[in-house]
């Protein structure tokens, strides 16, 4: 069976942290990855949301930030390799014409481990 | 598991809280002091009642609240305020944490933190004046720390932060809900403030030093203002563009301090997440086609930080922008930055032809001095470089770039001995 585990916090106090918190967080994190690492599958880490952008789907338009509406439900994500935003939402805009309704936050990746290793070297953010 | 809040998270939280509860504070009481002092009894209220009831879901809503009701009280003692704030401003004192949070999403809650930080930056301030005040209410940074960041005696910083208060509070605080126009004048005069925090960290060689830590305290700024307004190109630029410079910040300097000239930095040094994030977020202010100075800058740095090696430098690109960048925000040093590229584009002759005219305008910079000495030694006109290079060390503000103009000079030096 394969879950996500979709991580939330306020990112005012995320970026609050020192350094040397967020490298406390991270190693204890690594503790916990080490030790279910037979179970992790891919991993990643989430650019601020200053870098995100949100193609409304039923508009067909692209609104900047992360979206924010609480109506509608998380149902999935893709992870895309491209070359740039422009790429990224070209992609986007086909989904939604397959599957109308609701929108896609398109928001980079900072950090990615496809296999699940514990993220020793991560830099901190 | 629950379990009761640590100090660390309880400080990290009431840090995170601050800017908007103070924002939403200053809109109550119109007074800087009073909504710093109603916040500074919150968060006392918060490490008593924290860890004891555990931390509430709304961590902001109720530090805005217990701030404004702690103050009223303080107020009515002590009789103060003659007069309460409009009853459309204390309309929602349902002490009830929904209606407060519902309330801090609304758009009117944006233009709080605008007016906070345009508050800072009153044009009467002095520069110097506008930044630590930022510092000290918007971030919380404590007096010493910022006194220390700016090499002055701690009475000296309290002073200053007294005197630009005092001024504020002559000024008045602009209570009024900004129309177009005015916000955004509100705009560029906080994102000029925030670039100068930058700056003013920018310089340091010591990464853990206080002053450094402005620069990241500067991309903190950017971020709050772009959550509270997200479609806003420039913000995005300038965001973008201390990402760029601050990715910089390991290579820069040698470990005495000197800097470090971009062509001759460790490129394995620079901060990969930061450079991704900042190429996102250009991408994104691109897609608004609203160019402006903050993102033409922002282009130019990525155009730097996509170079694997220094002889992969798009100089090409680089010099169109900076002829972007002069048609919308002329100044002589944007030339002479130009003729740094022109210079790689079209060789040492035709970059010194640029900046020959700028002799007037920036015969007192040391940077101009410095690039023309190093034009000049490249063409073999060693007497008139070492008189630039001269120049420039006299005009130099710290010890490090005079060190490093030397450094240019003993290349002058061993080249000329090659060369004779």
């Amino acid at each position: 069976m394969l879950y996500t585990l979709l991580c939330y916090n306020d990112e005012m106090v995320t970026s609050a942290w020192t350094k040397e918190e967020d490298a406390a967080v991270m190693a204890r994190l690594d503790e916990v990855h080490r030790k279910w690492a037979d179970n992790f599958r891919p991993m990643l880490r989430l650019m601020p949301t200053s870098a995100a952008t949100t193609l409304r789907k039923s508009e067909n338009l692209v609104v900047d930030g992360p979206y924010a509406e609480t109506k509608e439900q998380l149902l999935g994500f893709y992870v895309v390799d491209v070359d740039n935003l422009d790429q990224a939402l070209a992609i986007a805009r086909e989904l939604a014409v397959a599957n109308p309704g609701g929108a896609y936050e398109i928001r980079p990746v900072m950090l990615y481990y496809p296999d699940g290793s514990a993220i020793d070297d991560a830099p901190a953010a | 598991m629950p379990q009761p809040p640590d100090p660390d998270w309880i400080e990290s939280r009431l840090i995170g809280a601050r800017p908007r509860a103070i924002a939403a504070l200053l809109r109550y009481f119109r007074d800087l002091d009073l909504a710093e002092e109603a916040f500074q009894e919150a968060c006392l209220r918060a490490l008593k009642s924290w860890p004891e009831n555990g931390p509430p879901r709304d961590a902001e809503g109720w530090l805005i609240m217990v701030g404004r009701n702690t103050a009223l009280d303080h107020v009515r003692r002590q009789s103060k305020l003659t007069e309460l704030p409009p009853e459309d401003a204390m309309s929602d004192r349902e002490d009830v944490e929904p209606v407060l949070a519902e309330r801090l999403d609304s758009a009117d809650y944006r233009d709080d933190i605008l007016r906070l930080l345009f508050v800072c930056c009153h044009p009467d301030l002095p520069a110097t004046q506008q930044i630590a005040l930022a510092l000290r209410i918007v971030s919380g940074i404590s007096v010493r720390d910022i006194a220390r960041a700016f090499l002055v005696h701690e009475r000296a910083m309290e002073q200053r932060i007294t005197r630009a208060k005092a001024r504020i509070a002559k000024a008045g605080v602009p209570f009024e809900t900004p129309g177009p126009v005015e916000r955004s004048e509100r705009f560029a005069a906080v994102s000029a403030m925030i670039y100068l925090v930058f700056n003013e960290g920018y310089t340091d060689a010591n990464p853990a030093s206080e002053r450094a830590n402005l620069c990241g305290e500067a991309i903190r700024l950017a971020r709050l203002m772009l959550r509270m307004f997200p479609a806003e190109p420039e913000m995005m630029g300038l965001l973008a563009l201390m990402l760029l410079q601050h990715s910089r910040q390991g290579a820069r300097f040698d470990e005495t301090g000197a800097p470090i000239l971009l062509e001759d930095q460790d490129r394995s040094l620079w901060n990969r997440s930061m450079i991704a994030e900042a190429l996102a977020i250009i991408d994104k202010a691109m897609l608004h086609h609203q160019p402006g100075p903050y993102q033409i800058q922002a282009a130019i740095a990525a155009l730097h930080a996509r170079a694997g090696k220094p002889e992969d430098t798009d100089w090409a690109g680089i010099d169109q922008l900076y002829q972007a960048l002069e048609r919308r925000a002329p100044s002589p040093v944007v030339t002479l930055n130009r003729a740094v590229a022109v210079w790689k584009l079209e060789g040492a002759q035709s970059a010194l032809d640029m900046i020959a005219p700028l002799d007037n305008a920036l015969g007192g910079y040391f940077y101009f001095h410095g690039v023309r000495g190093a034009l000049l030694r490249e063409l073999g006109r060693n007497d008139e470089a070492r008189d630039a290079f001269g120049a420039a060390i006299g005009l130099a503000s710290t010890a490090a770039d005079a060190t490093h103009i030397r450094k240019q000079l003993d290349r002058l030096e061993r080249s000329g001995a090659q060369t004779s």
